[in-house]
């Protein structure tokens, strides 16, 4: 069975949507979950947050950031054509049952996945504070779809360009310090800012869920690729996440697990499987 | 005339030096002159002393007694009324502990090699006869079977000829479960495997990948909407345990199952015509003895590693891998660090493995398992570079099923409770394999597979 590509959109130079036919993961999904897919015969499996699902229609929708070669490759593919494999939901979704007052916090490609937390909490009936984080303007993703699911909005750039100017903890310590009060900040995106927030919010005492990425195979708990140290104990990110307390997580050891595939990225980049005319390169 | 040589004819293989540096499988098995030469080697004991050993009772004086007269098909097919997967029996099966143990050639020489020809029958008959399946008439009930290992492979065989719309859930994109993930290439091919499947298919078992029971779809549904008038669970123990030293999460150190499911699933021996990376360094130590162990070293030499050890806390005597492994792995240039446990792995500042600590011990008393404990012998620590780690000291089962199947009690391992038929707490679901019992062998897991098919069987028509 092979999963159809029903819908196509670039949202900047490096991010794009993708909404595929998926009814049995759509059935199931949750946000905070997430599916894991191989393009073809040749394909690596990769895990790709849910970021949004539609149960009725029967797809899942994941937002791609094009930073290696199966990313490359999957922006390559058109609306109509099929990836072979698209299995999930995998991981455990985020628990929001009876948070009142969030901040969700999305660095770059993770405000594609912290939309579905604020969407779900919003629908919830709690106040949600969205603050977004981008390298410029021309980067700046999901703005209307999160004005339509928050409270208040504010989305920062690095340089500026679009107003506001410097990341995303700092208009949360502008937020904390004028006294507002969250039972929970959510933040997800790369590890840097996601450790950034956490040292941030570990001063004002304010639960911190981060959604680690880590490499993985199978997404069931099989490969122990995926592991992360939270609070001194080896966890897996597919089964026991991907959400956890950030103020537990050893950003250190995750860090430098992110760098075990990374020459090989650039080979697989370099000189892997071409799939433009689906010819092999190798 | 019964052949006398003490010896087992020799099975022909590819050079040590060589088969280190492929894929290809490492035996290439027997011509049919040494097949009959050896099948003349069996005694064809009345009391069947071989037989007791198998833990499917393939019928081994018979299927060598046809081998014996020039009738491969025949053969074949008298092993294929008890073993649905000859070829793969004939490869991965530990018969010096099985069917050969019991062998009254053994006794004053070599025993029969029973394992050599059930796969010169299997083999015979995949290269010279094409299956001709008939799909059985359909009884009207369904069965869904969770998992597609050797155990569940069997049992939707098993089911199938006897009529039920037999439904297969595999969490991969490929069937096979251990046959396709773990077990290396050099050792089973996968087209086998793929044949084997592709059989079923045939006989109308439908196999439905990428679908992962306990999230995708839940055993509760299986009965309660879709439909599903029994199930069974043969999800196999693929949680892989690590040790709990101090560096096990640096980059370089693997779990066996990750590193085996890059290689053999994955394809990442052919990166980067295929797109899985496998880093693997110069050093290379596999922790564990077992076949699982034994299987990581191989493919580790295979990927160009310079020296790779097994480093085993007990002794020669008590490694639990078949003894074929292991000699094929010293032949290929493994070295087995005996006698020594590692006590910590230690990493530069980048996060990278660079060094373990090992310790040597000695074997004590016997602890509960009749094994020697080991014991360390203070003092002896010491230190030997090293880029890589695959941890191979064992798996459980995966606790997704459990976690999401009210009623079905585990033990304290995380294991299925089944009775002997396979039965769990669970009215109208059933176990079997690895799931049940902790990681055990392909055959016992098929065996159970069969018996949790004709108690399947029961149970519908009751």
């Amino acid at each position: 069975m092979a999963y159809k590509i029903i819908r196509k959109k670039v949202l900047n130079p490096q991010i794009f949507l993708m909404e595929i036919n998926a009814p049995l993961v759509a059935k199931k999904a949750e946000p905070g979950q997430f599916i894991i897919l191989r393009i073809d015969e040749y394909g690596e499996r990769v895990p790709f947050t849910v970021a949004d699902f539609d149960r009725e229609k029967g797809t899942v929708t994941i937002i791609v950031q094009i930073v290696g070669k199966t990313t490359k490759d999957l922006s390559a593919l058109e609306e109509g054509e099929e990836i072979l494999d698209f299995a999930g939901p995998l991981g455990m979704p985020t628990e929001l049952e009876g948070l009142k007052k969030v901040a969700v916090i999305g660095g770059g490609l993770g405000t594609a996945i912290a939309y579905p937390q604020a969407k779900k909490l919003h629908s919830m009936g709690a106040e949600v504070d969205v603050i977004t984080g981008f390298r410029d303007k021309s980067l700046i993703i999901l703005e209307d779809e999160l004005k339509a699911v928050s409270d208040r909005l504010i989305i920062t750039t690095d340089d500026g360009s679009n107003g506001v100017k410097g990341f995303v903890t700092d208009r949360l310590k502008e937020l904390l310090d004028a006294g507002e009060k969250y039972d929970a900040v959510i933040a997800i995106g790369p590890l840097v800012m996601m450790r950034a927030v956490c040292n941030l919010t570990k001063g004002y005492n304010v639960k911190t869920i981060v959604s680690m990425n880590p490499v993985m195979i199978d997404g069931t708990g099989m490969c122990g690729g995926c592991r992360v140290i939270v609070g001194g104990e080896t966890k897996f990110a597919c089964v026991d996440g991907p959400d956890f307390d950030g103020h537990q997580i050893d950003w250190e050891a995750a860090l430098n697990r992110q760098k075990m595939f990374k020459a090989q990225e650039k080979t697989a980049c370099e000189s892997g499987h071409c799939r433009i005319g689906r010819t092999n390169n190798a | 005339m019964p052949n006398m040589s003490l010896k087992k004819n020799p099975m022909p293989e590819q050079r040590p030096d060589e088969r280190n540096k492929n894929f290809l499988e490492v035996t290439t098995g027997y011509t049919e002159e040494t097949a009959i030469d050896e099948a003349k080697r069996c005694l064809n004991c009345k009391h069947k002393p071989c037989m007791q050993g198998c833990p499917v009772s393939v019928k081994i004086p018979e299927f060598i007694a046809k081998i014996a007269e020039g009738d491969f098909e025949g053969a074949y097919q008298k092993i294929k009324e008890t073993n649905a997967l000859p070829a793969v029996c004939g490869r991965v099966c530990p018969q010096e502990t099985q069917c050969e143990s019991k062998c009254v050639r053994g006794i004053k020489g070599e025993s029969v090699g029973i394992g050599r020809l059930e796969r010169f029958a299997a083999d015979w008959h995949m290269s010279h006869v094409k299956d001709e399946i008939t799909v059985p008439e359909k009884n009207g009930k369904k069965v869904a079977v969770v998992g597609s290992g050797p155990a569940g492979l069997t049992a939707a065989g098993d089911l199938a000829k006897r009529g039920y719309d037999v439904t297969v859930y595999e969490a991969f994109h490929v069937a096979g479960g251990v046959l396709m993930y773990g077990i290396p290439e050099f050792r089973l091919p996968k087209n086998i495997v793929q044949n084997e499947i592709d059989n079923l298919k045939k006989l109308g078992v439908k196999i439905e990948t990428d679908v992962i029971i306990g999230k995708t779809i839940m055993v509760d549904e299986l009965v309660e909407d879709m439909g599903f008038d029994a199930v069974f669970l043969g999800t196999g123990a693929g949680l892989p345990s690590f040790m709990g030293l101090s560096g096990e999460s640096l980059n370089g150190v693997y779990s066996a199952n990750e590193f085996l499911t890059r290689i053999n699933l994955m394809k990442g021996y052919k990166f980067p015509e295929y797109d899985t990376p496998v880093v693997v360094g110069k050093n290379v130590a596999v922790f564990g003895g077992g076949n699982v162990a034994m299987d990581a070293a191989r493919c580790a030499k295979r990927m160009g590693a310079e020296n790779v050890y097994i480093i085993y806390r007990r002794g020669r005597e008590e490694l639990p891998a078949r003894a074929e492994e292991v000699m094929h792995a010293e032949e290929e240039g493994v070295i087995f660090k005996l006698l020594t446990n590692p006590t910590r792995l230690l990493g530069d500042d980048e996060g990278w493995l660079k060094e373990i600590e090992v310790i040597d011990m000695e074997l004590g008393e016997p602890d509960e398992s009749g094994r020697r404990r080991p014991v360390p012998k203070a003092g002896s620590e010491h230190i030997l570079p090293m880029d890589t780690v695959i941890v191979a000291i064992g798996q459980t089962p995966n606790p997704l099923i459990k976690k999401t199947t009210k009623g079905l009690d585990t033990n304290r391992k995380g294991c299925i409770i089944a009775d002997e038929k396979g039965k769990t707490s669970r009215d109208g679901i059933y176990a079997g394999g690895d799931a049940v019992t902790g990681a055990a062998t392909v055959i016992l897991a098929m065996g159970a597979g069969k018996t949790a098919a004709e108690a399947i069987d029961e149970y519908l028509n009751n």
